[in-house]
């Protein structure tokens, strides 16, 4: 049996008086590769976004390789996250990948990389240094670790973001739309690094406009519509015969 | 002729007197930044306990001259402070000097301007950059020491530069309560030689220079400390 890595169920969030998601639910097993795919506004980044409280949701529960992130009720019935550090050693094992890279523009792309490891993990700096000259040589960076984040192109300030969330050892990647700030040119290069993680046998959790990408690595595709899964399944299917109209509309607009 | 050997004979004693005027911008120039970036996270706090007096401090010290704070501090303080145990303690001698009393009034008045300074900076850095800090399990304290507090200092460095000097200036108000540093100095010398521009001329002569300095040296600080925003690719 392959064990759950990630579990989230009914998820619902809603913004003043607009409800973005109306319970939504998911699993990864150890190894998935699981893309959320829909329109603007359909709510997947929000979706993503929960998954590590950057937005806490109202009402549902996440669990990270079996371990609930614990929750009470506040004053106006929606939740919020019951112990801090337990939320924080949660986000340890989430590694995010932000649409806008990200990097601390203060520290060089090697800081930025070993930043978590020795001040939340609390490595010493030889161990952290060790272990990021590989992660930089795997995303093809090493040449530009002592560069500042405004010295790089967009594609390789987005490798070096993927670099300092694996630096981690995340058991999930979160991807928010990963590719979608960069420059047509220099999309190839970050979506090659995204393959070659989903090869590795990474559990990762995508949001995603390219559907080539969603179609080749995915285990799962689900598509989201107004805050609900209007179709889930593998991507052979959902993508080469949706049975919903939306998502066939969504597929051709793509 | 006669002047110019005048104010060069003005110098020494003013350049003797030229380290106080560097001390009280030191010391106040450190507590005023320690003092005014708790007052900006404390402005910056959701808590209205903690935002609230952050603002009436910062609104009072800007709202008001600094002579009036130095007086006030002086005065006020000298008159109550004799009354109370602090007569009797240890510390009496020094409160009895006015240089604490500028340094005091120098350090909070510095404080509420560097507190505007850094409240913006902080408000300027990218949620982003917070948010990923976030992600990775950072917890607020953290971010707080890693990433916001040095990049918000590095980026209002040039204000924070151009308000130490300002203070340098400034420092010339303790002459008002009895300090010889190098204003208090030149008001002595007028004193004593009955001449009336020329310790004011030695005294600008000396202040020009040192402003001078700091500049050069805050510029090469500046430009070290913020490298990560002009290194070109």
């Amino acid at each position: 049996m392959v064990a759950t890595a990630l579990s989230v169920k009914n998820i619902h969030k809603s913004f003043g008086s607009v409800e973005v998601l109306k319970g939504v639910s998911f699993e990864a097993r150890s190894g998935d590769v699981i893309s959320l795919i829909g329109s603007s506004g359909s709510g997947k980044s929000t979706l993503l976004r929960c998954i590590n409280y950057l937005e806490t949701p109202d009402e549902g529960e996440i669990s990270v390789s079996g371990e609930v992130i614990r929750t009470l009720k506040g004053k106006d019935g929606k939740l919020v996250a019951a112990d801090k550090r337990q939320l924080e050693h949660i986000r340890t094992r989430l590694g995010m990948v932000f649409q806008s890279f990200n990097l601390w523009s203060h520290k060089t792309i090697l800081e930025n990389i070993i930043e978590g490891p020795m001040h939340v993990l609390g490595m010493t700096r030889k161990d952290a240094v060790g272990e990021a000259e590989v992660l930089m040589e795997k995303v093809g960076i090493t040449p530009k670790r002592d560069h500042y984040p405004n010295q790089l192109s967009g594609g390789q300030q987005q490798r070096a973001a993927i670099a300092r969330a694996l630096a981690m050892k995340p058991d999930v990647m979160l991807f928010d739309e990963p590719t979608s700030a960069l420059d047509p040119e220099l999309v190839n290069e970050v979506l090659l690094v995204i393959k070659k993680l989903a090869e590795e046998g990474r559990t990762m959790v995508m949001v995603t406009h390219e559907m080539s990408l969603a179609r080749e690595i995915s285990s799962e595709v689900i598509f989201l519509h107004k805050g609900l899964v209007e179709e889930r399944g593998a991507p052979s299917q959902v993508m080469r015969d949706p049975k919903s109209a939306r998502l066939r509309q969504f597929l051709q607009m793509a | 002729m006669e002047t110019i050997s005048n104010v060069i004979g003005f110098l020494p004693a003013l350049i003797k007197a030229t380290p106080l005027t560097l001390l009280l911008t030191a010391v106040a120039g450190v507590f005023g930044l320690a003092i005014g970036t708790l007052v900006a996270l404390a402005r910056l706090s959701t808590r209205r306990i903690l935002s609230m007096p952050a603002y009436v401090f910062t609104f009072a010290f800007r709202g008001t001259p600094l002579l009036v704070q130095i007086y006030l501090v002086y005065y006020g303080l000298g008159q109550v402070l004799p009354g109370t145990w602090v007569r009797h303690s240890f510390l009496w001698p020094y409160l009895r000097d006015g240089l604490w009393y500028a340094i005091f009034a120098l350090s909070l008045n510095q404080a509420a301007y560097n507190a505007e300074v850094i409240r913006g900076a902080i408000k300027a850095i990218p949620g982003g950059q917070i948010e990923a800090a976030k992600s990775i399990g950072m917890r607020s304290s953290l971010i707080l020491r890693r990433i916001t507090l040095p990049q918000a200092l590095r980026s209002c460095l040039p204000v924070l530069t151009g308000d130490l000097i300002i203070l340098l200036k400034t420092t010339s108000l303790a002459s008002t309560i009895t300090i010889l540093e190098v204003m208090g100095t030149a008001r002595m010398l007028q004193r004593q030689s009955l001449l009336i521009f020329e310790p004011l001329i030695a005294a600008g002569i000396i202040y020009f220079t040192v402003v001078f300095i700091l500049t050069r040296v805050m510029n090469v600080v500046e430009k070290r400390l913020t490298r990560y925003r002009t290194a070109k690719a």
